[in-house]
């Protein structure tokens, strides 16, 4: 029987680096290792020697991988970037999911297969956990942005919260704004004339 | 009329401006274009948005598309470069503890001084230099190799040649994991003003006109969309010119400071425009001529002798051969179709495409489609001269 895999999972965010591994052993046995501090990765790297490399696409350390695939000492093992031509729809779903994987040259595809397709499962449940965490912070500050704003109006034009509510609200409208944009001018205009 | 959407992927870098002024002042709209920028989180991720389609275009390092070509670096994908986007725009930064030593061995603190300020840099170090680079296949790469090759030192024996990202560079140097960076503006400046490094030399000083960006495209999508290449050429081509003009410099660095490019205030960007260097926090402003071209000296122009020096320094490391990589690597420059897309612009054409690489120490005038073109310097700081037909 092969080794078990060695996969290397380079993300700073230990809650996320913890999710992918939960999945990847979900998915198999392998022997899996987390960088999360980018500092000094390829020397690091060097020392586990993974078979399997993987990382954000938009990880900026990534560069620093690409002087594995330079590798041409003897004892150093050729590293190419997962994506094998054959198998496009793998690459593409990758792609998408902002994984970039790097694999050791002459890596049998049947051994990769699920290894990519639990890291694309587990990079997709990732974004889209950030995106729903993104659009509630957003949600909250908008509140906040709106509450301050109706606060303004209702000290400098003596109304009801209700009144100072529905005056941003028809502005916006008249203006084809979004609420929390004129709540922002207003904050801002605010600010500047104290 | 409605425009033709482009796509281009972009690192936010100084270098990066002919790409905004094409967009932002309407030069890409002018030729039909509505130019997309889409800022890349690195080298790699741009290359692979390139070669996988969702970019059509981008802001590349001279060398990737070479080193492409040879087989080298991410997919197999022959990668066209339609024109040079600038030519040097790269500072060489230390610690500030390694410049303190150099001072202290009697380093004048000049700024144009390559082989001084090298030797002193090497005995600073005491023969084992860790230096940065943002990516292997960069100019700031080859430079590097070439100015400490010459001066006796190369990897990996004297040399530790790293690749750390540019906004990584500053932490990195502060925390002793590398001795010196050779990177683009505005990240040696930025690592000037927040005290973790020290620029010792521009790029320029070690070779006189080293290629740094090209406009780069898949080679299919060149040849499947001719014209839109031709009319994106065109409008990069009048953006280094409006570029080229000192009166647009102040616009320059203001248009590059917005958050959708450098994010960085314009004080630190107008220093690479204006080719006068802050070299240390509190420190003198260093004159670097030649700091950095968008359009003189037909600094847009491929030239394949270019392409040529770059595949011969990637071919002697790698082991490959090196007249086939310099008739590969040749290819990936498209003089040709600069020429052809160009011409009808009036933008004057040099008689060849190619030349000897560093055996201009002066502007000289030489003969072109208009008469002539002033040319140079483009000397090597230790006279080399690259003859690209005698590898």
């Amino acid at each position: 029987m092969a080794p078990r895999l060695k996969i290397a999972i380079v993300e700073q965010d230990e809650d996320r680096a913890r999710l992918i591994v939960d999945g990847l052993s979900a998915a198999g046995d392998y022997d899996i290792t987390v960088l999360g501090d980018a500092t000094s990765l390829t020397r690091r790297l060097a020392a586990i020697d993974p078979d399997v490399v993987l990382i954000d696409i938009a990880d900026p350390s990534r560069d620093a991988l690409e002087m594995l695939s330079l590798a041409s000492g003897a004892r150093e093992r050729p590293v190419a970037m997962f994506v094998d031509r054959s198998d496009d729809e793998t690459t593409r779903a990758a792609i998408e999911a902002g994984l970039s994987a790097y694999v050791v040259d002459g890596l049998a595809p049947a051994r990769i297969k699920p290894v990519m397709d639990a890291a694309i499962a587990r990079f997709n449940m990732v974004s889209q956990m950030k995106s729903e965490l993104d659009a509630v912070k957003s949600a909250l500050a908008e509140r906040k942005i709106v509450d301050r704003a109706k606060g303004l109006l209702m000290q400098a034009r003596g109304i009801s919260e209700d009144e100072a509510y529905t005056l941003l609200r028809r502005t916006a409208m008249g203006q084809g704004r979004k609420l929390a944009d004129v709540a922002q001018a207003l904050v801002t205009a605010a600010e500047l004339l104290k | 009329m409605s425009l033709e959407p482009v796509r281009c992927g972009f690192i936010p870098l100084v270098d990066c401006a002919p790409l905004a002024v094409a967009r932002d002042l309407g030069f890409a709209a002018e030729e039909g274009i509505a130019l997309i920028l889409e800022k890349q989180p690195s080298w790699s991720a741009l290359r692979d948005a390139l070669v996988f389609g969702l970019t059509d275009c981008a802001h590349m390092l001279s060398p990737v598309p070479v080193a492409m070509s040879l087989g080298l670096g991410g997919l197999p994908t022959r990668i066209d470069a339609l024109m040079v986007l600038s030519v040097n725009g790269n500072v060489i930064g230390v610690r500030p503890e390694i410049a303190a030593a150099m001072r202290a061995d009697g380093w004048s603190g000049r700024f144009d001084d390559p082989r001084g300020t090298g030797e002193h840099l090497i005995r600073a170090t005491g023969g084992a230099l860790r230096l940065a680079v943002p990516f292997p296949f960069s100019m700031h790469a080859e430079l590097v190799y070439h100015w400490l090759g010459a001066l006796g030192v190369s990897a990996p024996g004297g040399l530790d040649m790293r690749t750390v990202p540019p906004p990584l560079m500053p932490r990195a140097l502060a925390r002793g994991e590398i001795d010196a960076f050779c990177v683009g503006e505005p990240w040696g400046s930025y690592a000037v003003e927040q005290g973790s490094g020290e620029l010792i030399l521009p790029g320029a000083a070690i070779w006189a006109f080293a290629p740094e960006k090209v406009l780069a495209a898949r080679h299919d999508w060149v040849e499947t969309n001719p014209d839109t290449a031709g009319r994106l050429m065109r409008a990069l081509a009048r953006a280094s010119r409006w570029l080229s003009d000192r009166g647009n410099r102040a616009m320059a660095g203001d248009l590059l400071s917005r958050p959708e490019y450098l994010d960085v205030p314009p004080m630190i960007i107008d220093r690479a425009l204006a080719g006068r260097i802050i070299t240390a926090r509190r420190g003198l402003e260093a004159e670097a001529p030649n700091f950095l071209h968008f359009h003189a000296k037909a600094a847009t122009f491929p030239w394949r002798s270019q392409a040529a020096w770059i595949a011969s320094n990637i071919a002697r490391r790698t082991g490959l051969d090196r007249g086939e990589a310099i008739a590969t690597g040749k290819r990936a420059f498209r003089s040709d179709l600069y020429r052809r897309n160009l011409a009808p612009l009036g933008i004057d054409m040099p008689g060849a495409s190619e030349k000897l690489e560093g055996s201009l120490r002066r502007a000289e005038a030489v003969a072109s489609s208009r008469g002539h073109m002033i040319l140079g310097p483009d000397s090597f700081f230790d006279e080399t001269v690259f003859d690209p037909d005698t590898p």
